[in-house]
């Protein structure tokens, strides 16, 4: 079944045709659509899950961290201000090893208040241990859930799907409902190897020393790794039963490609109509888009980067003091190659400023025109 | 005689209280009153030291610890899922009073105001004595703690959350006391048959950071009582107040005060500060109570 929903109701889908069980959330612009509608299908029994009305986003992270560890299903969405007050228990759910799924509606950090799109609300929370997946229209945002609960149940580690305030989250576009028996055939019901039991009593996450904390992060580590293959593998698995094939990344016109351009959500998508257009001035250039930021596949990412001669990453976000991160990222994953093509970092699009095709046009352009990276940062369009 | 604390025990020997330690005693009479189905959610506090550390835990039902904000949501959200699967398990917040009157006051009231079906519990030993004695909003008036030193004790008095926790209008709410364990188990058995929020604050002295003798943890919860330094009651539904402990001869404060360190520093024009405030708490209860 074909149906219009904005991006933010692709999430609460997500949620609802994945039986999530229990949905503890606060509203935040521009989020609050995704939490309505699910807090409607559980008032009206179309949903068999709890939504509890919490009163921030710090119980909305708790509350989702004890109710998955009872073994139910959890969902939550949230965006900017309300992530960052997460932060500290975005830690608990890694370490708890609770699989969540969040939705994220990525809006730059106030001050000044601003509500429109940037990454680098999500991107600051990387070293958390949340897997990231960056959703570039509203039909990946409801696959994505469904697929992150897959994964995120398999290696026990949460997972959130980011999509960009208002450019997604609010913009109408049709997408294919999966049927709910395939979907139950894709995603069975979470059935975690341990689970708070009166039955069967443990404490968890009780005072750890030196001895053993070491341990439980390489295992959190080693669980983050196994997910690689396994995005990739559920990715094939959902195109085989529902026709739409996902992975870590995705690539657009790299085969003979001799220039890259690199980005992620919806600007990979607005930079998809800059590669036909420079195709067709004669430019061999490819994109390729970052679905999965964590795990970061940095192998799929060497293995293109191997045969081009430069690259630019487009970045929606900055990490202040340094550049933009999805530039840092790829920039190390390449580091140790014999001859790592030059890479030019770009930041764009701060504060939801507009990008255009003709922006990313011109970005390739002036790329094109220098000799080698100058700086870490090349700014487009900040008006000085 | 009938025994009315039931005899199981189910929290084991080898926990790591300190000597003397009320909130060690407040976790045995609960536990012995609510049984094994029951699940509790520790943020930070005394207790996430006392349990034991990893792989040991001195009671023998599941343990969740959390963030020291956090623990009525945690609570909250084990119920739902709970809920959901069927279940129904007693789910518990045990939290000291900083994470309480303090850090974790804006999840409780959440989880209050909803009237999600939880017990709150707070083990009160009027400071944070886990991080080694500093003032929290319990901690009473004149009181020395390491940020209220002698040269500047509290100079405001203990956080009045009975009342903030009665305006919410939930259930039930009670204040207990290690030294009147009847009574606490009473009000425990009473708050099982109870869907909602269930609050109860257990008065837990602490050795160490009131600078008492082990020996004299009861005898100090029982002053309190006796000097109306704290009083046990109940509340149903925020509204109908009664005192079940009543003192037909209240001892003066003193009585009370000079057997902890923490008032060694106290004088007469203190006492008779503390006394007076004391007097007036009472009279404010009174009114409540309609007596």
């Amino acid at each position: 079944m074909r149906k219009v929903m904005i991006g933010n109701h692709a999430l609460s889908y997500g949620a609802k045709i994945s039986r999530a069980q229990v949905i503890p959330a606060y509203p935040i612009t521009p989020q609050t659509e995704v939490v309505e509608l699910l807090s409607e299908m559980c008032a009206n029994g179309e949903m068999d899950a709890k939504f509890i009305k919490v009163e921030s986003e710090h119980s909305a992270m708790t509350a989702s961290i004890g109710a998955s560890a009872t073994g139910a299903r959890v969902f939550t969405a949230t965006s900017a201000q309300g992530l960052a007050l997460m932060h500290e228990v975005l830690h608990w759910a890694v370490g708890a090893r609770t699989p969540i799924v969040m939705g994220n509606i990525n809006r730059a950090m106030a001050p000044p208040w601003t509500i429109w799109t940037e990454q680098t609300d999500s991107l600051a929370q990387r070293d958390t241990g949340w897997m990231q997946l960056y959703a570039q229209n509203s039909q990946e945002v409801l696959d994505s859930v469904i697929q992150a609960y897959k994964v995120a149940e398999a290696v026990q580690i949460p997972a959130m799907v980011i999509l960009a305030a208002f450019v997604l989250s609010h913009t109408s576009e049709a997408v294919e409902l999966p049927e709910q028996g395939k979907v139950d055939e894709f995603l069975p019901p979470y059935e975690p190897e341990y689970r708070i039991d009166p039955a069967n009593p443990h404490a968890f996450g009780g005072l750890t020393g030196p001895d053993g904390y070491f341990e439980l992060r390489y295992q959190i580590q080693k669980a983050i790794e196994d997910s690689l293959p396994k995005w990739d593998e559920v990715g094939r698995e959902f195109g085989e039963l529902f026709g739409r094939k996902y992975g870590l990344i995705e690539t657009y016109k790299v085969e003979d490609a001799k220039n890259l351009i690199i980005s992620s959500a919806t600007l990979a998508s607005t930079a998809r109509t800059a590669v036909d257009a420079l195709r067709e001035k004669g430019e061999k250039v490819g994109l390729l888009r970052i679905r999965v930021f964590r795990p970061f596949p940095s192998a799929q990412i060497r293995s293109i980067l191997s045969s081009v001669d430069r690259a630019v990453v487009v970045d929606r976000n900055i990490s202040f003091g340094a550049s933009g991160i999805f530039y840092q990222e790829v920039k190390a994953a390449v580091y140790n190659e014999k001859n790592p093509p030059p890479i030019f970092g770009v930041i764009a699009g701060i504060g939801g400023r507009d990008v255009t095709k003709k922006d990313i046009i011109d970005i390739y352009e002036d790329i094109m025109r220098m000799d080698e990276p100058k700086s870490d940062i090349i700014w487009k369009g900040v008006r000085l | 005689m009938k025994l009315t604390i039931p005899e199981e025990e189910v929290m084991g020997h080898g926990h790591l209280a300190c000597q003397g330690c009320g909130g060690a005693l407040a976790m045995r009479y609960t536990l012995k009153t609510l049984g094994r189905n029951t699940v509790l959610s520790v943020p930070a506090c005394c207790w996430s030291v006392i349990d034991g550390p990893f792989p040991h835990s001195a009671v023998n039902i599941p343990v969740f610890h959390t963030a020291f904000e956090a623990a009525a949501s945690t609570a909250s959200g084990i119920k739902a899922g709970f809920e959901i699967q069927g279940k129904d398990v007693n789910v518990v917040a045990w939290a000291g009073d900083g994470g309480t009157y303090d850090i974790g006051i804006q999840a409780l009231s959440g989880a209050a105001e909803r009237n999600d079906d939880i017990f709150y519990i707070c083990y009160d030993n009027e400071a944070y004595m886990n991080t080694g004695v500093q003032r929290s909003g319990s901690t009473p008036l004149k009181a020395w703690t390491t940020t209220t030193p002698v040269a500047h004790p509290k100079d405001r008095p203990k956080k009045d959350l009975i009342s903030i926790m009665a305006a919410h209008r939930i259930p039930y709410i009670a204040t207990a006391s290690v030294a009147y364990p009847e009574d606490l188990t009473a009000k425990l058995e009473k708050a099982k048959n109870i869907k909602g929020t269930r609050f109860l604050l257990i008065f837990s002295p602490c050795p160490p950071g009131w600078k008492a003798d082990p020996k004299n943890t009861i005898k100090l919860a029982r002053l309190a009582v006796e000097t109306k330094v704290f009083n046990l009651l109940e509340i149903e539904n925020g509204l109908d107040w009664r005192i079940t402990k009543k003192i037909r001869k209240p001892k003066p404060v003193i009585e009370y005060l000079k057997l902890q360190g923490r008032f060694r520093h106290l004088t007469e024009d203190d006492v008779s500060l503390i006394q007076e405030n004391v007097e007036k708490e009472w009279n404010i209860l009174m009114n409540k109570v309609g007596e």
